[in-house]
């Protein structure tokens, strides 16, 4: 009895310091590190955020990905830390249950600045290398790669042997390259297979990597570098020039589409229009109140705001080109000097038209998801709001065509521009047909307008940055010509952006003015003349 | 126009209208207009309310409105009310010197807030030295200049650029190596820039780590250099951009740093010209982290600040209505102006021009902010980092204020000058050759 007596209580003992033990191990560094979040200096957080991503707590993981998302907040009082859960629950982090109580009165944000967001990202790299998404592992890879912090190896060396995915495999191989080539105490062999990895990858960063080197390398290494280094600028000398033309094409596209409606109220009918860009205006506002009102009615359509904005931009546009047309400029054909001057006044009333309802200051158009963001193809970035950029002008582009070349409404006013008096004649109601090719013109600025909405400032001022170089297009490419004003936008787009590396924008900007000064001299119906009403008058 | 008018006063009953109305017209203006005159006292505001300019210059005439309007419920100054005169010199440079005549002759103002670009403010000078008045200059600009008439209560280089390249080269700001300077190509940038390029030169940058661009005033198309910035940024050391990019130019250029995925961990920005205002008009999720330095941020935490605030958007009827950095300077312009004229009991601007330097007035971020002997202000300095909801979060601030420098110390024709209205009465005294009237 006695003896049974004596091994309870020495079960219980032992019980005790089982739990005292594991109360030891509970109270380790990630509680400790917590204590670092509480004093709201950077430097302290940053000594934390590595403690408890070394401290190896299931919390970890969750704790800083809360701190990069902006969930994770402080009690100076309490010295508490708390994470708020995306649904908006407060946990207490020591824990990781939800905290006791009404949440403290001085609770605050914990701040971050540059420095601490890229010890979060490596932090955060080095904890999700085995997560189970493997574009996320990806992501891992990449922020290794980048801070080749060289305590994450082992746990590397871990994710690495499991990994299947090759993507993913190879940027783990090539962090870990990273790693060994920048720690001192690699071997020579290692550094040189390492540089072999890193050459490979070939893009900028890689040789920001190679080039990085501290001097004092082995000679082997040393050679091996340069050589890795030269061979990764002529690739990228080749595929700067593919950048080039691309970013060429990009501008150019953004030029046809500002000059294509121009190409119809002053190509085709001959009005120096000089509100062009208003229209252009009309076009991006009529996107920011159709965001507005999805924003505030049913957020959801958000995506798909830009395709409800076109066709009313069109409308919207379209039917103030009518209006202006039929008030203004049809009291004025055949005088050029005073259209000029009628609808740069017009311009400026639009303007300030839209100042005094919309305010001075800029709007917030966004960019719906599929327009955000980037991708690389090969050694180049391409953004997803030039792209499709690119695309709609190209849509835009032929579906004009297609109007002029196949509808009645397209071979009336085809009819009008070559000879208005035959027409009349044939019986076409020439006013009817003028006010509709202007209407035309005005709602595909408006449309214009829409894809500009994504890539500039939606402000008054939006159509002022568009009308010269319009105008500059639509000469250069031969007045009344629609292909005309494709090849001469894409010409200019491509020659600016060829000059640009070595002039610079200014001096850019003026060369291609200077040039088409002296081709205009030459040539002073542009690339493609027509005979028309423009021809005759 | 013109025909109707004489083909309507043809007709006797019409002609008879007319001149009823306009004689009506005249006696209504001659019986208002000297019993007004004698209990205002007139402030111009010189801003433009259209034209490109209008998109940063609107709010600083309102600011300048609400000043008016708070002045006149404490009962006025020296016993009359103030009266506000607006002009709009439409963003057109000549038009702000021959506005700004018609404000001081015509409209006889005791002083005039306004300008904000540099062009503008240049275009003035002239009319206030040769009419003797006096114009309170509230945008940070880049010195090199201090006149008689003007007071300048933006920030000079000094209080701004230099700080925050400090900033940058600290272990906080990411111990930065190699620098971008990009601007628009107009004189605040390139001034500013060269400023800067011997700042850093000075604190051993070489040259091939410093990378200057210019471009064209409402560029949008900023593809080869945001990707020019990524390439230099790659060369394995720490790099930043120094962002002097005037206003309208700054949306499409953060657009496309956010869409090639340029983040602040990577290459920050730093901006001169990028507040508030500015960040209305973007979706700064992206931009989280990139940073801008100022005097005044809107997030700052004081008593005097939340009840501007409040103030403020009561006043605009807008619960959302930003406030920014050159809006406080106009609140401390007009606060040191008011302290001036109760010290002289009167608003002559020669008095009133003595009387400034010495005067203190609060700044909204909890300092007394003073006005110095070179027509310049004392004030403190923030660096502040984007946050997702368009406001900035400060990460560094000055000790104590900066006494805003006229002349910049790291110009070789500019070190040697020294600008002191109180002793000396000049504005460009060289210390080396003992002389008033600029450098050698």
């Amino acid at each position: 009895m006695r003896a049974s007596y004596d091994r309870i209580i020495a079960f219980v003992i032992a019980l005790g310091l089982l739990v005292a033990g594991a109360g030891l191990a509970y109270a380790g560094p990630y509680e400790d590190a917590l204590a670092g979040f509480t004093t709201d200096d950077f430097s302290d957080t940053a000594d934390a955020v590595n403690a408890i991503a070394a401290s190896g707590s299931p919390l970890a993981g969750p704790l800083i990905e809360a701190l990069q998302e902006g969930r994770l907040s402080f009690s100076a009082k309490d010295k508490k830390v708390y994470i708020k859960t995306k649904n908006g629950a407060l946990l207490d982090a020591a824990t990781g249950k939800p905290a006791e109580g009404a949440a403290p009165d001085d609770i605050e944000a914990i701040r971050l600045n540059n420095r601490l967001r890229g010890v979060v990202d490596a932090a955060v790299g080095g904890l999700t290398l085995m997560a189970s998404d493997p574009n996320r592992r990806y992501d891992a890879a990449q922020a290794v790669f980048k801070s080749r912090a060289a305590d994450v190896l082992p746990a590397l060396d871990k994710a690495l042997a499991a990994e299947t995915n090759v993507r993913v495999k190879k940027a783990m191989t090539e962090a870990r390259a990273a790693i060994v080539l920048t720690a001192e105490d690699s071997s020579v062999a290692d550094k040189i297979f390492a540089i072999a990895v890193i050459r490979d990858r070939g893009d900028q960063d890689a040789l920001g990597l190679i080039d990085g080197l501290p001097a004092d390398q082995p000679d082997a290494v040393h050679k091996a570098a340069l050589a890795a280094s030269g061979k990764i600028q002529s690739t990228l000398a080749i595929w700067s020039t593919v950048q080039n033309a691309w970013y060429g094409l990009s501008l150019g596209s953004v030029l046809l589409l500002a000059a294509i409606g121009l190409a119809i109220t002053f190509g085709v009918m001959g009005v120096i229009n000089m509100a062009h860009g208003e229209m252009v205006m009309i076009g991006a506002y009529t996107t920011f109140v159709v965001q507005e009102f999805i924003r505030t009615r049913n957020p959801a359509l958000f995506d798909y705001s830009l395709a409800i904005a076109i066709p009313l931009a069109f409308l919207v546009a379209g039917s103030a080109g009518v209006v202006i047309e039929r008030t203004i400029i049809r009291f004025l054909y055949g005088r050029p000097l005073e259209t000029l001057l009628a609808t740069w006044g017009l311009s400026l009333v639009l303007q300030q038209g839209v100042r005094t309802i919309f305010g001075p200051t800029n709007k917030d158009v966004g960019n719906p998801s599929w327009m955000s963001g980037a991708f690389d193809l090969g050694g180049i970035t391409i953004t997803y709001n030039r792209m499709w950029i690119i695309v709609f002008t190209g849509m835009v582009f032929v579906a004009l065509l297609g109007m002029l070349r196949f509808t009645r409404l397209g071979l009336e006013m085809r009819a009008v521009t070559q000879n208005r008096a035959m027409a009349a004649a044939m019986g076409i109601r020439t006013a009817r047909i003028d006010a509709l090719t202007f209407g035309l013109g005005s709602g595909i600025a408006g449309i214009a307008g829409v894809a500009l909405s994504q890539i500039d400032n939606v402000s008054p001022n939006l159509g002022q940055g568009y009308i010269i170089d319009s105008f500059m297009v639509v000469v250069f490419g031969g007045v009344g010509n629609l292909w005309g004003t494709l090849v001469g936008a894409l010409t200019l787009g491509i020659a600016n952006k060829f000059l640009e590396p070595f002039a610079g924008a200014v001096l850019g900007k003026i060369a291609i003015l200077v040039f088409i000064i002296l081709f205009i001299q030459k040539r002073p119906r542009g690339m493609f003349a027509l005979k028309g009403r423009a021809v005759e008058t | 126009m013109l025909n109707t008018i004489q083909a309507v006063a043809t007709r006797p009953n019409a002609r008879w209208w007319l001149s009823a109305t306009a004689g009506l017209a005249f006696a209504a203006t001659a019986a208002v207009q000297p019993a007004k005159a004698q209990d205002t006292i007139k402030i111009g505001i010189l801003h433009s309310l259209s034209g490109t300019m209008a998109i940063s210059e609107t709010t600083l005439k309102d600011t300048m409105l609400y000043l008016i309007d708070e002045q006149n419920k404490k009962g006025g100054l020296l016993g009359k009310k103030l009266e506000a005169v607006v002009v709009d010199p439409a963003s057109n440079w000549p038009l702000f010197a021959e506005k700004a005549r018609e404000l001081i002759s015509k409209d006889k103002v005791a002083v005039v807030f306004g300008c904000w670009t540099s062009v503008s403010r240049k275009s003035v000078l002239p009319v206030f030295k040769e009419l003797n008045s006096i114009l309170f200059y509230p945008v940070q600009y880049e010195g090199e200049e201090s006149e008689r008439n003007v007071f300048y209560t933006g920030a000079a280089p000094n209080q701004q650029a230099i700080p925050a390249v400090d900033y940058l080269m600290s272990k906080d700001g990411g111990n930065v190596k190699r620098w971008v300077l990009a601007g628009t190509d107009y004189v605040y940038p390139r001034t500013t820039n060269k400023i800067l390029e011997a700042y850093l030169k000075q604190k051993g940058v070489k040259q091939e780590d410093i990378m200057i661009n210019y471009t064209p005033f409402g560029h949008s198309d900023w593809q080869t250099i945001v990707s020019d910035i990524k390439k230099f940024g790659s060369a394995g050391k720490k790099t930043a951009v120094v962002s002097t990019i005037n206003g309208d130019a700054n949306v499409p250029f953060y657009k496309e740093l956010g869409n090639q995925g340029v983040k602040a961990t990577d290459i920050p920005v730093v901006a001169f010209s990028v507040g508030e205002e500015e960040l209305a008009g973007l979706d700064t999720k992206p931009l989280l982290g990139h940073l801008a330095a100022w005097n005044y941020f809107e997030s700052i935490k004081t008593p005097a600040n939340a009840a501007f605030i409040k103030n403020w958007q009561a006043f605009t009827k807008n619960p959302k209505r930003t406030t920014n950095d050159p809006m406080e300077a106009h609140v401390i312009g007009f606060a040191m102006w008011v302290k001036a004229v109760e010290k002289v009991k009167s608003t002559d601007p020669d008095k009133v021009i003595a009387a400034l330097p010495g005067i203190e007035a609060p700044n909204l971020t909890g300092g007394m902010s003073k006005m110095l002997p070179n027509h310049h202000i004392t004030k403190p300095v923030f660096v502040g980092e984007v946050r997702a909801d368009g406001q900035f979060d400060v990460v560094w601030k000055s000790k104590g204020l900066v006494p805003g420098d006229a002349w910049s110390d790291y110009l070789p024709g500019s070190k040697d000058l020294e600008s002191d209205w109180v002793t000396l009465k000049c504005g460009n005294y060289n210390k080396v050759t003992k002389k008033c009237g600029g450098a050698s």
